[in-house]
């Protein structure tokens, strides 16, 4: 149900009143419905379904979770196996 | 000598939806002032029945389109069938029909694979491939100069291979009953007697111990095709990796008899090509997914669409699978193939789990890889 | 891809599941709601990582799977009128109906294609105004937004040649239908990050309340799904059931406002039923009033058709995590996906197809 993707916006434009914008998923460019989206600007990232822009991806977090899962990996190497 | 009126039915390239159109074809219109007949011709440069009746339409199509594209003497004498002499050894022979749409494709057209794919047949039991024939099912209404377009690609592809299109045939189907232009070639090639590998290539052949090889990037053939298929279509710079690939064969064919099979994994791509070796050679292979050389721009086109590269169709690509002591030999000779940059070693046989192929996953876990019924289709789950 | 690949990596995942080995004083029975999430567990060898730590029980979140075999027989139906351009999502095709699929309607002339997003089938519709064109719109909450403006776009732009085959189904009834199943053996869920894309998470809490089990918002790829499975462990150790966002990057409380606004303006709840399980109330949406012109089920007027299940299938039972595909007598034998016999082996999330192809009917230790 859930197959979605991050995107970077690339280009915004309008197509029969709709908000649409040109995604960049690592070079392969598609056109997303951006309707949902009304503040989302060109250069920021956005998760896709079925050619809709779903939400954005808050950048911040990302690269918290991120950080946090290396921190994880750290002590886990520190500290061998815990019981 | 009449005057050829303008065409009222003019007829774009194939090629001018894609970007560097002038590369891929000289061939926009072919000029029917030198055909003799019919004067609607002129006006109506579009296949019609006629052109498959044998009559003088037909003859039109091979004078004008199919011997000045695929130029060869054994074509040119235009007897019912083509008489050959072929050198000593082992006959290879090899048929293949292509149906692919859209004809035309970031990359190359039908012509493109109908031509590498029989070629690469042929290759893959380690004989040189010599002489193809085409045979053309042809739709009434598809525009001629598409079809020129088309041999013109034939044409220039089998130059490139070495091989000669030497017998061949067209019908015409009515309207609505075939999409525009299927393509059958077959081909023959020898094992040469004296040469090392005789016959003893083949996908039965695979050993426990054994390296599997995979000449370069998976995937990029089938991705180029979706992204012009309505309904899916994406912006993308991929291109079909059509090729012909009895070059770099015939340099690997030194490594006879410890080279045990090599496979082309076409439809159904690599998945289905190494679940048929593993089958037939009675066999487990386990391959590691982070080897695979995969192009970026093929694996977001996967993500997009939720496919997986390992099961999308190839055109210009070998899978070798060859004892382990001569495995990077093996590699350091495809590098310098103009079709084997990106090879890599990608997997070993084993004797466990007999006619699976499995895999190492991205992150470590192990999965096993099927067969898939049927072909892929984009998801949203 | 940046925000994708990132969330493969090997080393981080392997930590991840050392982490989960290790806190988990217990197999706990943890339920991934979302077929997409199923998928990614079998395709990355997850659940191996995991190696028995907890148990990984495959939930109804397969649109595919679950939409009821009547609707699927009504779109064999509609898509075989002569005239009619029947566009579908690629998942559709081969699931099952009494007799035929979509596959096989297409090989008997029907013009079935398959398009990527509910515009494409909008834009065919403009382009062919001679033709009745018809979308399956199936889907969870993720997909809803998508399909709702298809149908908002095509009364605004009066292209009547438009219909859509609606069968929406809603996440939080299906987990209150799971848990009050007396056979339920969930201890927790894994809810299905895209949903609450759209959604938020602010349903969940009532669900926390009554049924006292953690439910953990997750994500798709590797690192998401451990990072899912990690938390919903710590909250199950620590006895305390709660909702925990575990994919912050794309999911918040509210969700997507704009969405939301406009699903209440073209659907409204309705009873759902879900194939393999019944009828559960107020699991679905509809097409309201408004919109009734478009819905196709109207259009096409179609009779209730008498629908018939494989007596030997027995997806009910695995969409609700109470039968491991592999314990199905039917499995690999009369049931494969070239012939299956229920909705669960056809879809590539559905847990038996899941299972069928990443081969967990070959003993998976004599892989190393």
């Amino acid at each position: 149900m859930c197959l979605a993707i991050p995107g970077q916006v690339r280009a915004i434009y309008d197509s029969f009143g709709m908000r649409m914008g040109r995604v960049s998923f690592g070079g392969i460019v598609k056109d997303v419905c951006l309707a949902y989206l009304p503040e989302i600007a060109v250069g920021d990232y956005t998760i896709v379904h079925v050619g809709f822009a779903i939400t954005q991806v808050d950048e911040e977090s990302a690269r918290k979770t991120l950080e946090n899962f290396r921190e994880m990996g750290l002590l886990d190497e520190e500290f061998g196996e815990v019981v | 000598m009449l005057v050829p009126r303008i065409s009222t039915m003019a007829v774009s390239s194939p090629w001018s939806q894609f970007s560097e159109p002038e590369q891929m074809s000289s061939v926009a219109q072919p000029d029917f002032s030198q055909w003799s007949c019919p004067l609607p011709l002129r006006d109506y440069p579009l296949i019609v029945m006629g052109h498959g009746g044998g009559g003088r339409l037909t003859s039109e199509l091979i004078e004008h389109i199919f011997v000045p594209s695929f130029r060869n003497a054994a074509l040119e004498v235009m007897a019912d069938s083509s008489v050959l002499t072929l050198p000593a050894g082992r006959l290879a022979f090899s048929t293949d029909s292509y149906v692919v749409q859209p004809l035309f494709f970031p990359g190359g057209c039908i012509g493109d694979l109908a031509v590498n794919g029989t070629v690469n047949d042929i290759s893959m039991s380690g004989a040189k491939p010599l002489y193809l024939s085409a045979g053309f099912i042809l739709e009434e209404g598809f525009p001629i100069a598409h079809l020129a377009a088309i041999a013109e690609r034939m044409g220039a592809a089998a130059r490139a291979a070495g091989v000669a299109i030497v017998t061949g045939d067209t019908k015409v189907v009515e309207k609505g009953h075939g999409d525009g232009c299927y393509i059958n070639t077959s081909g023959v090639g020898v094992i040469s007697m004296a040469g090392p590998c005789n016959g003893s290539i083949a996908p039965s052949q695979a050993r426990p111990g054994d390296v599997v090889i995979l000449s370069g990037t998976i995937g990029d053939h089938g991705m180029a095709i979706l992204s012009v298929r309505e309904g899916l279509e994406f912006e993308t710079i991929l291109r079909s990796d059509t090729a012909p690939l009895n070059g770099m064969v015939e340099s690997l064919l030194r490594f006879a008899p410890h080279l045990h099979v090599l496979r082309d994994p076409t439809r159904g791509g690599l998945a289905s090509s190494l679940n048929e070796i593993a089958g037939q050679s009675k066999v487990g292979i386990l391959i590691d997914e982070r080897k695979l050389p995969i192009l970026p721009d093929v694996q977001s086109a996967c993500d997009l669409l939720g496919m997986d590269p390992i099961y999308v169709a190839n055109e210009g690509k070998l899978v070798a699978i060859v004892e382990p002591g001569c495995a990077d030999d093996m590699l350091r000779v495809m590098h310098e193939s103009p079709y084997g940059r990106d090879a890599a070693i990608i997997g070993t046989v084993t004797a466990q789990h007999a006619g699976i192929l499995a895999a190492k996953t991205a992150i470590g876990g192990t999965r096993v890889i099927p067969l898939q019924i049927g072909e892929q289709i984009p998801r949203i789950c | 891809m940046k925000y994708l690949d990132e969330f493969r990596d090997e080393e981080l995942a392997q930590h991840l599941a050392r982490e989960i080995r290790q806190i988990a004083t217990r197999p706990w029975a943890i339920m991934e709601v979302c077929g997409g999430q199923t998928h990614s567990i079998v395709r990355n060898g997850l659940d191996q990582l995991l190696d028995g730590a907890v148990e990984m029980i495959h939930g109804p979140g397969c649109p595919v799977c679950v939409t009821p075999l009547e609707l699927i027989d009504k779109a064999l139906h509609i898509a075989s009128i002569p005239g009619v351009i029947f566009c579908s999502f690629g998942d559709m095709l081969r699931v099952p109906g009494s007799h035929m699929d979509l596959f096989r309607v297409k090989a008997q002339g029907a013009d079935v294609r398959v398009v990527y997003s509910p515009l494409d089938a909008l834009r065919i519709a403009r382009e062919s105004p001679g033709r009745e064109v018809v979308f399956f719109g199936i889907g969870f909450e993720t997909t809803a937004p998508a399909n709702a403006m298809a149908v908002h776009q095509a009364k605004l732009q009066e292209i009547t040649n438009f219909s859509m085959l609606v069968s929406h189904v809603l996440v939080p009834p299906a987990i209150a239908a799971i848990m009050k199943s007396p056979t339920c053996r969930v201890q927790a869920f894994l809810a299905a990050g895209h949903v609450c894309s759209v959604m938020g998470y602010w349903q969940y809490s009532p669900l926390v309340e009554k049924y006292k089990v953690p439910i953990v918002i997750t994500g798709f790829e590797p690192l998401d799904l451990l990072e899912g499975i990690r938390r919903a462990v710590v909250l199950l150790e620590a006895g305390t059931p709660q909702v925990n966002n575990a994919y912050e990057r794309a999911v918040s409380f509210e969700g997507n406002k704009s969405a939301q606004k406009l699903l209440s303006e073209v659907f409204e709840v309705a009873d759902r039923s879900w194939r393999g399980i019944g009828k559960i109330p107020l699991s679905g949406w509809r097409l309201r009033d408004a919109y009734r012109e478009f819905d196709a089920e109207s259009r096409f007027k179609v009779s209730t058709i008498t629908a018939e299940e494989s007596p030997l299938c027995r997806s009910g039972e695995v969409l609700q995590g109470n039968l491991k595909p592999n314990e199905c007598p039917g499995f690999a034998k009369e049931c494969t996906p070239r012939h299956p016999l229920g909705a669960t082996m056809v879809s590539s999330e559905g847990a038996c197809a899941a299972y069928f192809n990443y081969g967990r009917f070959v003993p998976v230790e004599s892989i190393q």
